[in-house]
């Protein structure tokens, strides 16, 4: 049985003053049923998830007391992707035919702080200042960058590009392109990155209609289908957030696993993906993760930058919103958005920002702490 | 002289005249972790040992903290008295990398394989006047 995703909504990501979290969420699934030509009382199951704007089945205060079941989700900064990944299983099944993905976040200024506790660890750890996420993607690029010839020149094309996307996407936190040179003189903030290499955290809302395939065509006349849904956690030698000791084993990251995964499932692989969306925390990590999806090489990142082969109109499309870098990081919502913004391009509605030539094949890879990672495959 | 205390106990030997960082190795796959474990994160097993670690590592990889962390941070530094700090995986001897903060705290002094030695430092002085002591590391002096 296929899986069709017929309905897309996006509260717009950056800062909403005047709303809450939970009230961003349901503004996204309100427009993925305005989307989808559906009402709420049609939904039978609902995922969701925030990581600090409230419980998502709270969201029935705001939508409608319908008896739906409605399950939330709580997976760091894959959120999203497990939640899709829980709703493509329910249809998968059988058991459903109809229901609804959304995320959705609210989150202060400033870098995210975690605690340790939460995340198994004990209190020295984050007490001595070892426990923050912009670290440890500043220590694997560091690294990352020594072993594979990757220099400067590679992380600031990352954000050029990023910027000039989310200047061209009406829904973007951050609409102003930044030059290379902005972006090379920004303050460094946790050696090699800059503070224009890194995403923040922020607020916004997304949310996706998912139905049986067999019944898309009563509700839509545009459909895309879900080929793919995959979530991996990492395993014993691979690099991860919130590691007080790395193994000296080496093992492939739940990216890889993920990604292979999900390559598998469709029956396609990395060549046949015409617009991509792959988590870019800051700079430093979309060049590791353009390898660890099987896109490239280890080490090709350089001279595909170079050239401009990740930009809107180059040979693999990246983050063509501008991706975390330029719409901010609501963890919740965010891999949703990177599947709203995939879905956009294979309609053919991403205007300014439009891909050329018909993209037939979506990807979205997502990756959060403490090493969890999700990956989509989507088509027309 | 004020009371010295580890930070938290168990993570390295001390006092002593050559300290050592405290780990565990799986009686099974001989995996090591820091710290200390009482299960083995590689194969499963409940059948670890403490080992010592050792005193001298090699720079896996590193980066500097510039701006001071929120809570769960917690120095008696302020952000005025702030000062950036570097951050590294350092290669043991024991056979595994331990995250750990650097003495060193500007890119100058620091390159990847560099050889490295643990210091017990001061970290912060709690309000009973005890400092509260935990490990770092800085470049190894010649042998």
């Amino acid at each position: 049985m296929d899986v069709a995703i017929i309905g897309i909504g996006l509260h717009r990501f950056g800062r909403s003053p005047d709303m809450s979290g939970m009230q961003q969420g349901a503004s996204a699934v309100r427009a993925a049923l305005a989307d989808a030509g559906l009402s709420w009382a049609d939904m039978q199951f609902a995922y969701g998830g925030s990581q600090d704007a409230g419980n998502a089945d709270a969201l029935v205060n705001e939508l409608g007391l319908t008896g739906l079941q409605f399950t939330n989700i709580w997976n760091g900064c894959a959120t999203g992707g497990s939640s899709l990944h829980a709703a493509y299983s329910a249809i998968k099944s059988g058991e459903y035919d109809l229901g609804v993905v959304v995320g959705f976040d609210k989150h202060p200024r400033g870098a995210f702080n975690p605690q340790p506790k939460e995340w198994g660890l004990d209190d020295w750890y984050g007490e001595t200042g070892l426990m923050l996420t912009t670290q440890f993607f500043a220590l694997k690029t560091q690294r990352y960058m020594h072993d594979h010839g990757i220099t400067e020149d590679a992380l600031i094309r990352v954000s050029e590009k990023a910027f000039a996307n989310g200047s061209l996407t009406p829904t973007a936190w951050r609409q102003q392109a930044l030059s290379y040179d902005e972006i090379a003189n920004s303050a460094m903030i946790s050696d090699p990155l800059r503070k224009y290499m890194f995403c923040s955290p922020a607020e916004g809302g997304a949310a996706l209609i998912i139905c049986n395939a067999d019944k898309a065509h009563q509700y839509c006349s545009n459909p895309l289908f879900l080929k793919a849904a995959a979530v991996r956690t990492r395993h014993y030698g691979s690099f991860e957030v919130f590691a007080p000791s790395q193994a000296m084993k080496v093992a492939d990251a739940p990216t890889v696993t993920a990604s292979k995964a999900a390559f598998e499932l469709a029956g396609i692989g990395p060549e046949d993906v015409d617009v991509m969306q792959l988590q870019d925390t800051d700079s430093g990590t979309e060049i590791m993760h353009m390898a660890e999806n099987g896109f490239c090489k280890h080490g090709e990142q350089e001279k595909l930058l170079r050239e401009g082969a990740t930009g809107i109109n180059g040979s693999m499309p990246i983050n063509t919103d501008g991706g975390c870098l330029a719409n901010g990081e609501p963890v919740g919502a965010s891999g949703l958005r990177q599947v709203y913004e995939v879905c956009v391009q294979l309609r053919g509605e991403g205007g300014a920002r439009q891909v050329p030539n018909n993209p037939r094949v979506g990807y979205t890879h997502v990756y959060g702490a403490p090493g969890i990672s999700g990956v989509n495959i989507i088509t027309r | 002289m004020s009371n010295q205390v580890p930070l938290q106990e168990g993570l390295f030997t001390w006092p002593s005249s050559q300290p050592q960082l405290l780990g565990s190795r799986c009686s099974q796959c001989a995996e090591a972790a820091f710290p200390a474990q009482p299960d083995c994160r590689s194969c499963g097993s409940r059948d670890t040992q403490i080992i010592e670690l050792g005193d001298r590592g090699i720079l896996w990889t590193w980066t500097i903290q510039t701006f001071m962390p929120k809570e769960p941070y917690l120095s008696d530094e302020t952000p005025e008295t702030f000062r950036p700090y570097g951050v590294a995986y350092v290669e043991m001897p024991g056979g595994v990398r331990v995250e750990a903060r650097l003495q060193a705290n500007s890119p100058e002094q620091l390159k990847i394989g560099m050889p490295m030695q643990l210091d017990i430092v001061p970290f912060r002085t709690d309000e009973n006047g005890e400092q509260k002591m935990t490990f770092s590391f800085s470049a190894a002096e010649k042998a």
